[in-house]
């Protein structure tokens, strides 16, 4: 019993991150930008958000700089992919690299230091119900708010006008645009949206899952938080899926490696990407007809005057 | 509602709707020049010119899409400044776009409701929505996405959504530009029952048959000018043609007596899956032309047409060889390069990206096209001289305006281009030419030129197949029509022996049969 629930409170706090910034990039996605940047804007979330935290010692004020972060650095990608019409990919790429070299630059008075991680819930009682107690009342306070925040994104983009008018940007900007929508502001809020959950995801690697900052702490979350997007053909609820099989696999096949089973640790360790592309490849070719995708992603656009 | 009032009392009324000396200025280009439009209530008003006379600047101007360099526009008498299409549809402007401004992966409930202002909980707006469909006769299901609707129901959903305003003045462009006959006569039906209700239309279109049948005036433009306003009723197409082009138009001549040869391209049985999960699968495909004969394809776009055309040019390569013959060889497995060189020439839709490459220059556009066969390329070297000649013949035997001697193809204009395109496959001297839409969005002078060259073509033995969405077009110069409809292709029909009405009823789909497969042993 006690190992299950080791496992599974180590599975919610390694998918917490990647919900984060895919729920980020799934709503940038949807009006029809593609920022490739999401590692770059995570991992400078991450240093900013350490480095905040302990000179502050407060987490909130930690993980709120990561979030500014975030902004900041989607900020730069919307200048140059929204204001010049430059190539996304180019953008996003060029962002991912820059935030590398940049948290390092950050960071590097951090590397080393240690702060007390964000506290868990407790409640009591409930919290002391065995098993599901500490899983459903005992996490931190981003468990919560990033499934608060999937489910707020679902709510805004299917029962809100405000998220039908993005979906509309991202399935035709032309349209919109012909229609009397701003597509380029609609498009901005939704980068920096974007930006934020990323900086928030990057936030909570020092924060929370780990209380230190080493440089490329991120590990191609970001990449993996981009993958998950597509594969999830950009509804919120096959999100939530693919980032808890992510998550739960990646803890389960270490447990398995640490358990010695005879299988090569390199195929062990290529599982979770396995896995999650399968089935969320089986969840969307259940889906009949139409296209997946925003079919303005990546398109610039350009209005006439 | 509006109040009905009769037609007398509103010729000396105000107009709903004037502009005043409009002018639209791109740099040093006049897009539009100084027009003056009155549009009264109760009045169909016809915008005509030619591509590029400034149609859709005027419109867009109207509609708030673009701001105006300089001039008034005035609502009931009163100057309005319209900063965005919202202002507009405030005003009670209304607009129906040529190009559909819908979002093929939301419903058609979302569709409408991002066309309104959103004041109105969306329950309500689809329950008003299901009420203004039914009113006017234009049913929709406000549940489905527009990507699973035709053509046709696409326009009704952006009627619809024009409608739900309860606009005073509806702007439609080219609204019948992709309907079949008896879908346009729905929509005039429609437009009358506007009119009657005290509404103004401002109706963008091409066909003057159309026009004065329905029109009680137009305005013509001509380079961004007014040229005249009169009534269509008291004029022929032929007199508002000059109006719009400004001079005689060529008049299109069949030769007196073609001799009709060996069958030159041969389509058996052809049955093909479409590569995109939105295409037309082509189903039990079969037809012959022979040389010397045109055959004009007629349908609704979308209904397997640009696969037909992936088909026969090669992009799309059947597996079964026998299923396309191509001068006596089969070819539905040969690549494009192959099939040009039995004698094959292709021409698709779209000039820009398909036809053409757009940045690059005419005489690098001949060699991708012209490499298979001549002395374009000697030894894996291309031979600049030749594909510059072959820019000069084209350029002289088809009248190509272009500003240098070897511009790229996105600097001339789309008649200039088509003339160029159409050209450069004619002076090959195909045996076959695959054309499709031959002079779609092409000025009145540059498509009498193509339709002539393609009946020249023809008159030198060579089998021409036109695929169009142009009936007066085929009228003109196909010698047999057939007409294509969800894939499938009716037995083509000699030009004198039929009728628009037939046709328009194939293209909605009545009664086409998939032909026999000729080899019955075929499964």
């Amino acid at each position: 019993m006690e190992l299950v629930e080791a496992i599974i409170l180590s599975v919610l706090a390694a998918s917490t991150p990647l919900l984060l910034a895919a729920t980020g990039e799934l709503v940038t996605e949807r009006s029809g930008v593609l920022n490739l940047g999401v590692e770059g804007m995570m991992i400078v979330g991450a240093a900013c958000g350490f480095g905040a935290a302990w000179l502050s010692g407060s987490i909130i004020f930690g993980a709120f700089c990561g979030v500014v972060a975030g902004i900041l650095m989607s900020l730069i990608f919307a200048l140059m992919a929204l204001g010049l019409a430059v190539n996304q990919v180019a953008t996003g790429l060029a962002l991912t690299i820059l935030g590398i070299g940049l948290s390092g630059l950050i960071g590097a008075g951090f590397v080393g230091e240690r702060i007390t991680p964000a506290p868990h819930l407790y409640i009591p009682g409930l919290t002391d119900i065995p098993l599901a107690g500490r899983i459903l009342f005992g996490e931190d306070a981003f468990v919560y708010l990033s499934i608060a925040l999937v489910v707020g994104v679902w709510w805004f983009l299917y029962r809100t006008r405000a998220g039908l008018i993005l979906r509309a940007c991202g399935d035709n900007h032309v349209s919109a645009h012909a229609l009397g929508y701003p597509v380029l502001r609609i498009r901005l809020y939704a980068v920096m949206f974007g930006g934020a959950c990323a900086g928030l995801a990057g936030a909570y690697l020092p924060l929370a899952y780990t209380p230190f900052f080493i440089p490329g702490m991120t590990a191609g979350r970001g990449w993996i938080a981009l993958a998950l997007t597509v594969f999830a053909s950009w509804r919120p609820a096959r999100l939530v899926v693919g980032a808890y099989l992510f998550g739960a696999v990646t803890i389960l096949q270490l447990h398995a490696q640490g358990a010695g089973i005879g299988i090569p640790s390199q195929f062990m360790s290529s599982l979770p990407y396995l896995a999650t592309i399968i089935v969320l490849v089986l969840l969307s070719r259940a889906r009949t007809g139409g296209s997946t995708a925003p079919a303005a992603l990546g398109t610039v656009f350009v209005p006439d005057r | 509602m509006l109040a009905t009032t009769s037609a007398a009392q509103h010729t000396d009324a105000t107009p709903l709707l004037q502009t005043i000396g409009l002018t639209k200025r791109y740099g040093s280009f006049l897009a539009n020049d100084k027009i003056d439009l009155d549009i009264r209530p109760q009045e169909i008003h016809a915008l005509l010119g030619e591509n590029g006379a400034g149609k859709s600047t005027l419109v867009k101007m109207i509609y708030g899409l673009i701001q105006p360099s300089e001039g008034d526009i005035r609502w009931q008498g009163r100057t309005i400044v319209l900063s965005g299409p919202s202002d507009a549809r405030a005003h009670g402007i209304g607009m129906v776009f040529q190009h559909f401004s819908l979002f093929d992966n939301l419903t058609v409930a979302e569709n409408v409701a991002l066309g309104l202002d959103g004041k109105e909980p969306f329950k309500d707006m689809s329950a008003r929505l299901e009420q203004v469909s039914r009113t006017y006769g234009l049913p929709l299901d406000p549940r489905r996405e527009v990507w699973q609707l035709s053509v046709g129901e696409r326009q009704r959903i952006e009627i619809v959504r024009a409608l739900m305003q309860n606009p005073q003045f509806l702007i439609l462009d080219e609204p019948t530009a992709v309907l079949t006959p008896q879908e346009a006569d729905q929509l005039f039906v429609v437009l009358d029952r506007l009119r009657a209700e005290g509404r103004a239309i401002l109706y963008i279109s091409h066909k003057l048959e159309e026009v004065k049948r329905l029109c009680d005036t137009a305005t013509i433009l001509r380079g961004g000018r007014k040229v005249e306003t009169c009534n269509p009723k008291a004029e022929t197409a032929a007199s508002l043609a000059r109006m719009m082009v400004g001079g005689e138009i060529m008049e299109v001549k069949a030769a007196a007596s073609r001799q009709i040869t060996l069958p030159r391209l041969l389509v058996n049985d052809l049955s093909l899956a479409p590569d995109d999960p939105h295409g037309v699968r082509l189903e039990h495909i079969s037809f012959e032309l022979r040389g010397g004969e045109i055959l004009g394809i007629a349908g609704v776009a979308g209904n397997g047409q640009d696969e037909l055309f992936a088909a026969l040019s090669g992009e799309r390569p059947a597996k079964d060889p026998g299923t396309i013959v191509i001068d006596g060889q089969a070819a539905g497995h040969l690549s494009i390069t192959r099939r040009r060189k039995l004698g094959a020439a292709f021409i698709p839709e779209e000039r820009l990206g398909h036809g053409t490459a757009p940045r690059m220059r005419l005489s690098e556009n001949a060699l991708l096209t012209g490499h298979a066969i001549g002395n374009m390329v000697l030894h894996g070297f291309v031979n600049t001289a030749a594909t510059l000649k072959t820019v000069d013949r084209t350029t002289e035997t088809f009248d190509v305006r272009k500003a240098k001697r070897d511009p790229e193809a996105a600097s001339l204009s789309g008649g200039n281009l088509q003339k160029f395109i159409v050209g450069r496959e004619i002076l090959r001297d195909p045996v076959v030419l695959v054309v499709n839409q031959p002079t779609w969005g092409v000025d009145a002078g540059a498509a009498a030129v193509i339709r002539q060259a393609l009946l020249d073509l023809a008159a030198r033995g060579a089998a021409v197949l036109v695929t169009s969405q142009d009936l007066d077009e085929l009228a003109e110069i196909a010698d047999r029509i057939a007409v294509m409809f969800h894939g499938r292709l009716s037995a083509p029909v000699p030009t004198a022996e039929t009728s628009r009405e037939r046709l328009g009823l194939l293209m909605g789909g009545s009664s086409i049969e998939a032909p026999e497969a000729p080899h019955a042993a075929r499964a």
